[in-house]
């Protein structure tokens, strides 16, 4: 079944774009995954923000992520028209983001598995961020 | 200040439907307060605080406020999900210890089945103005179930906890529901029904998520001098907590919820350990969901919840920790898909001994209710109240 189901696309709906986050989306546009990072306290958090919600400091900058990182958890979505696997990925600069994790056999998926950056279209909008096995 | 024993719970009702095609929202909110009230021996005229969530309809407590002709003093729709109407107790019982009402009625109705909602297995946005959260979120499908069963994948992966493990809850509250008239599946399941029902969402299975019903249910918490005058068994609320969870800027750890935050001042406020508690009423949206707070809350050690809730342990007059006696949301009712409400109803009743004799706990004057709200994977709210017979 999960062979059949990752050979299948699923429409992605586009995300809403705020001030706040243009930038990142801009940057999946061409292929770049951006963190927040703190200069103040010097922590990356995610999903970005202006005000660091560690130590509420104003002086946050965008940095390029690496794109690498490890399935922190993960479940197949079995019950759905075209199953898919929704995880969480902990990016090599620190913070865990939401995502999918794509282009692989669901079946043979684990935790602590290594995992890089693909881009996937959406319907008119920005691209999403996700994952595949390294 | 400590509000130990600062109000009781006099009264409450849980509406019998399950399937509330002929009901309004409005209708099942009225019918549930005028069956506490009545349940408390008072009327709609002694309400002076009315509590709420996003589940009533209107803006906040306005239009069911007018709608059951009542004249509060104090208002509170606080809604953090499935766990606000536990929040709610809590509330009640600050707002009677700092005087501003002596009779408050919470309030919740919902009919998801009669509307044909997809609750668990649909991503659902908000609409309007999205959260911060939503773009980062939504986008990828995150339904109710999936956010649930990626906590349940992470404990297996970090403690080694089992599908048959989680499965025993499901047939601790299928042997409870079997005596409750009212609860819409009421036949035993036993574990291999549990592993063996189709996967939803890896790793959980059919079987491990709750219903969907239609219904509601309503609590009434008084003032001291009131419970005194009323002529029901006395239930003191001895301690409240509330708290929030997020993913923390990124910080996410799926291993605990809420609940690690609420359990340990809510067991202080009431001066108890969590060994004095006969009977709990644990938020059963899933399996997991109660693996976790029952850890959370101290009943076990981290890690080791699925050794609590397996072999029956979780079954009234077999195990050591009856938990949701009336079937629970598992099995009976998760009204509106907020089932904090009724966990607490459950949690009276076996308090006042008025629990089906079939699972009715011994000499139960100790008890503790808990709720989550919003999603275990992501964010949540989450309330306890420890409950005692005066």
């Amino acid at each position: 079944m999960a062979a059949q189901a990752q050979a299948k696309e699923r429409k992605l709906p586009a995300p809403a774009v705020s001030p706040e986050t243009k930038d990142y989306w801009d940057a999946a546009a061409q292929g770049r995954l951006l963190v927040r990072k703190c200069t103040a306290c010097g922590e990356a958090h995610h999903y970005p923000r202006t005000i660091c919600p560690f130590c509420f400091s104003d002086k946050t900058e965008w940095i390029t992520a690496s794109g690498k990182g490890t399935i922190y958890s993960y479940s197949v979505m079995r019950r759905a028209p075209v199953p898919y696997v929704m995880a969480y990925v902990t990016l090599a600069e620190g913070p865990s983001m939401m995502t999918n994790i794509v282009d692989c056999d669901f079946d043979r998926l684990r935790i602590g598995q290594e995992v890089t950056v693909v881009f996937k279209p959406t319907d008119g909008g920005a691209p999403l961020p996700m994952f595949t096995p390294a | 200040m400590s509000l130990k024993g600062k109000a009781y719970i006099a009264g409450i009702y849980e509406h019998p439907t399950r399937l509330a095609t002929d009901l309004s929202l409005a209708m099942i909110h009225a019918e549930v307060a005028k069956g506490a009230l009545e349940d408390a021996g008072l009327t709609n005229a002694d309400v002076d605080g009315y509590f709420c969530a996003g589940d009533a309809p209107g803006l906040g407590p306005m239009s069911m406020v007018e709608y059951m002709g009542l004249k509060p003093r104090h208002i509170d729709s606080t809604d953090i999900g499935g766990s606000s109407y536990v929040a709610h107790v809590g509330h009640a019982v600050e707002a009677i210890a700092a005087g501003k009402c002596k009779v408050a009625l919470i309030t919740l109705a919902g009919r998801p089945r009669a509307e044909g909602m997809a609750t668990g297995t649909v991503p659902r946005s908000r609409g309007g103005t999205p959260t911060p959260d939503e773009p980062f979120e939504f986008p990828y499908g995150p339904t109710v179930v999936n956010m649930y069963a990626m906590c349940a994948m992470r404990h297996m992966h970090q403690y080694g906890t089992t599908s048959e493990q989680l499965a025993w809850i499901k047939v601790a509250a299928s042997h409870h529901a079997q005596h409750n008239p009212h609860a819409l599946l009421r036949d035993v399941v036993t574990v291999e029904d549990v592993v063996g029902s189709p996967m939803i969402a890896d790793p959980l299975h059919r079987l491990d998520c709750c219903v969907i019903t239609d219904g509601g249910g309503a609590i009434v918490v008084v003032a001291p001098e009131i419970a005194k005058s009323l002529k029901r068994p006395k239930v003191k609320v001895l301690g409240a907590a509330e708290a929030l969870k997020t993913q923390m800027g990124g910080k996410v750890d799926l291993t605990y919820s809420g609940a690690a935050y609420t359990g340990p001042p809510a067991f202080a406020e009431a001066g108890v350990k969590p060994s004095d508690v006969k009977y709990v009423s644990i938020y059963d949206s899933f399996t997991i969901t109660v693996l976790m707070q029952l850890e959370d809350l101290g009943f076990a050690e981290k890690g080791k919840g699925g050794q609590l809730v397996a072999d029956g342990n979780l079954i009234s007059g077999v195990g050591k920790l009856p938990f949701n006696t009336d079937g629970g949301g598992l099995c009976s009712n998760h009204p509106g898909n907020r089932g904090g409400l009724t966990k607490v109803l459950e949690a009276v009743r076996q308090v006042r001994g008025e629990a089906h004799p079939k699972v009715q706990v011994e000499n139960c004057d100790l008890a503790l209710a808990h709720g989550t709200g919003g999603s275990l994977g992501s964010r949540h709210g989450s309330a306890t109240v420890i409950l005692e017979r005066e």
